[in-house]
């Protein structure tokens, strides 16, 4: 199997440079769209921190996740609790304890999953979600049911307090504030997901991936490797369900319910979870193609199943994938 | 005491559904290593086809001369029809997959999914459709001080006949023999001259047909409507985890199990229900990865 999984061959200043290229033209889409396509952004830029989180997994370590709506629901859900029962306005708080949180559930999850690897691993993440769906669903007097709970944004301030939402207006000020804030976030999160997949670890889980046997002689301790992995993957996930909160207003248990795992898999395989920036890039075009399905049919589950038949059985390499292979056909045949 | 027969009958009633389901989902696990996501959209799409097939010969006014015994025959009709979807599916969608990773065959179903959730919202709109003649028409009978509906019991003995059914045809049977051989041995078994793409379509259409049965017969006692399957399939999951998957007594004896914890539950602890079965699903993954009956 020849994968490509950074960008070998070019220098990490070369890398350096076009993420930053990217950056500065995120940083300049919100003076030049309107606001509706920013919020979008900012639901694409959230999406794609799941997802990134999500293939330290799938790509990375060769365990697919049937249960990620468990971190990300669980992240919205510590936010609306924080915000609600702690009277707590500071998003960083929030992000903090929501951090925290998902990562004493990813650990516990965790522990008991990395030890089936397959499909048994996926049916385990599977159960251990619905465990906190059915919770989320039935507590109603703590989770308010399928009702879910409000998480005003107008009742958030962030940067310790710096930035609030009062007044006349807010809602503009919200969405481009809450967008450059989602952006950094996002930006951080990508480099920290980049070093961790480009370190010694990140080679390590690599090596489990391809071959298990071989990286425990090597002398790896696999299941710690991909306990923790397991760890990175639930909180990256997590600060995804926190941040999204603010945005959408409330939380219901449909984040957490197994339908919604299966979207995030979709977004990674969309881009193409063979590489570092396929999951971002598969987050972004998921987040418009589902936009835009809901807004012109009645039928747009129907839409997104057939996109994604089509992409398991023409594309499997996903969008990031495929525009790779048809660049290095292109190069060879110019020389 | 009452009250207990009829929560024990009401478990029975449930097991029959599950299993019908469960060992449809085991049966494709079994044979072609498919954990199947699509499998409670098909069991719900049995339950409108049926519905819907019920619904028009009353509307016909064939309701007079067809009588209760047709009526319960036209039910298998449906399942029939997700035999039908199952043998369409399996040589154009899953068939090319067999060569790739498991991941591919969890998104491939999870698409056909979120396809067939449509479909049927698109053929049968969005009321509730119910074949509830036939449970009104079979009366009820008394348990104790209180009436219990025949029906259920009806459903009881199909679970049971189509249990010992599905064991006849795969133990007993030189189909089942050549079922069995190629799901243990796929290369062996084409070795020896066995049509293996032929088998998976008729054991891909076998697993559909019993989800359809297993909507077709709860139809009658619980009205078909959308997101029916989705639940479904991860109880169904949580059946086949605690038997075994590919195991067809682990999917008889995870269904009894799963029906009266549920049973107990709603009773007891109904805040928890769920998340105890998942909780006994994640256990028993741990302990026990290959279920009560599983093979390694």
């Amino acid at each position: 199997m020849t994968m490509t999984m950074a960008a070998t061959g070019t220098s990490i200043w070369r890398t350096t440079i076009d993420s930053a290229l990217v950056l500065v033209i995120l940083a300049i889409l919100p003076q030049v769209v309107d606001p509706y396509q920013t919020v979008l952004l900012t639901y694409g830029l959230i999406m794609a921190i799941a997802a990134l989180g999500f293939n330290l997994l799938l790509g990375y370590t060769g365990l697919l996740s049937f249960g990620h709506s468990a971190y990300f629901g669980a992240g919205a859900y510590l936010v609306a609790f924080i915000t609600r029962d702690l009277g707590a306005h500071s998003m960083e708080l929030c992000i903090v304890g929501g951090m925290l949180g998902t990562l004493i559930i990813a650990a516990i999850f965790g522990f008991v999953c990395v030890r089936h690897t397959r499909i048994f691993f996926g049916i385990l993440t599977l159960a251990l979600s619905q465990v906190l769906w059915s919770l989320a669903f039935k507590f109603f007097w703590v989770t308010g049911g399928t009702d879910g709970i409000r998480v005003p944004y107008a009742s958030l301030t962030l940067l310790g307090g710096l930035v609030d939402f009062k007044g006349g207006g807010s809602f503009q000020r919200f969405i481009y504030a809450y967008y450059y804030y989602v952006l950094a976030l996002f930006a951080v999160s990508t480099t920290i997901m980049w070093v961790i997949a480009h370190s010694p670890f990140g080679k390590a889980l690599q090596a489990i991936r391809d071959n298990e046997t071989r990286a425990r002689f090597v002398g790896i301790s696999v299941r710690r490797y991909r306990w923790i992995a397991f760890m990175i993957s639930g909180i990256f996930t997590g600060l995804a369900g926190i941040l999204w909160v603010p945005l959408n207003g409330l939380t219901t248990p449909d984040i957490l319910y197994w339908p919604f795992s299966g979207e995030i898999v979709f977004m990674s395989v969309l881009g193409g979870f063979r590489s570092f920036t396929g999951p971002i890039v598969g987050a972004m075009a998921f987040n418009y193609l589902k936009t835009y399905a809901i807004a012109s049919t009645e039928y747009w589950q129907l839409l997104l199943g057939v996109v994604l038949v089509i992409l398991v059985m023409a594309l499997p390499a996903g969008i990031v994938g495929t525009a790779a292979q048809l660049a290095a056909k292109r190069g060879r045949s110019t020389k | 005491m009452t009250i207990f027969v009829i929560q024990i009958l009401n478990s029975f009633f449930y097991a029959a559904v599950l299993f019908l389901i469960a060992a449809g989902l085991s049966l494709i696990y079994g044979v072609m290593r498919i954990v199947n996501l699509a499998h409670g959209a098909l069991y719900a799409l049995g339950a409108y086809v049926s519905a819907w097939i019920v619904g028009s010969a009353v509307g016909h006014a064939l309701e007079g001369t067809l009588g209760l015994a047709g009526m319960l025959l036209l039910l298998p009709l449906g399942a029939i029809a997700i035999a039908a979807v199952g043998a369409l599916i399996e040589p154009t969608l899953l068939r090319p997959l067999y060569q790739r990773s498991e991941e591919y065959h969890l998104l491939v179903t999870f698409g056909l999914l979120l396809i067939l959730e449509d479909v049927m919202k698109l053929v049968f709109g969005r009321t509730p459709l119910s074949a509830g003649t036939i449970m009104d028409r079979m009366g009820s009978i008394p348990v104790g001080r209180l009436m219990y509906p025949t029906y259920n019991l009806f459903v009881v003995a199909v679970g049971i006949a189509a249990a010992i059914g599905l064991w006849a045809f795969i133990y007993r049977t030189k189909f089942g023999v050549i079922l069995r051989a190629t799901s243990q041995d796929r290369r062996m078994a084409a070795a020896l001259g066995i049509n293996v793409s032929r088998v998976y379509v008729q054991a891909f259409a076998i697993g559909c047909f019993m989800a359809g049965l297993g909507g077709a017969v709860v139809v009658p006692a619980q009205a078909a409507v959308l997101g029916l399957g989705i639940e479904v399939l991860i109880l169904a999951f949580v059946v086949v985890v605690i038997g075994g998957l590919g195991s067809l007594q682990g999917a008889l004896v995870g269904a009894v199990i799963v029906s009266f914890v549920r049973t107990a539950g709603i009773q007891f602890f109904p805040e928890i229900e769920l998340a105890v079965l998942y909780l006994i699903a994640a256990a028993v993954l741990l302990v026990r990865p290959t279920g009560l009956f599983g093979r390694a």
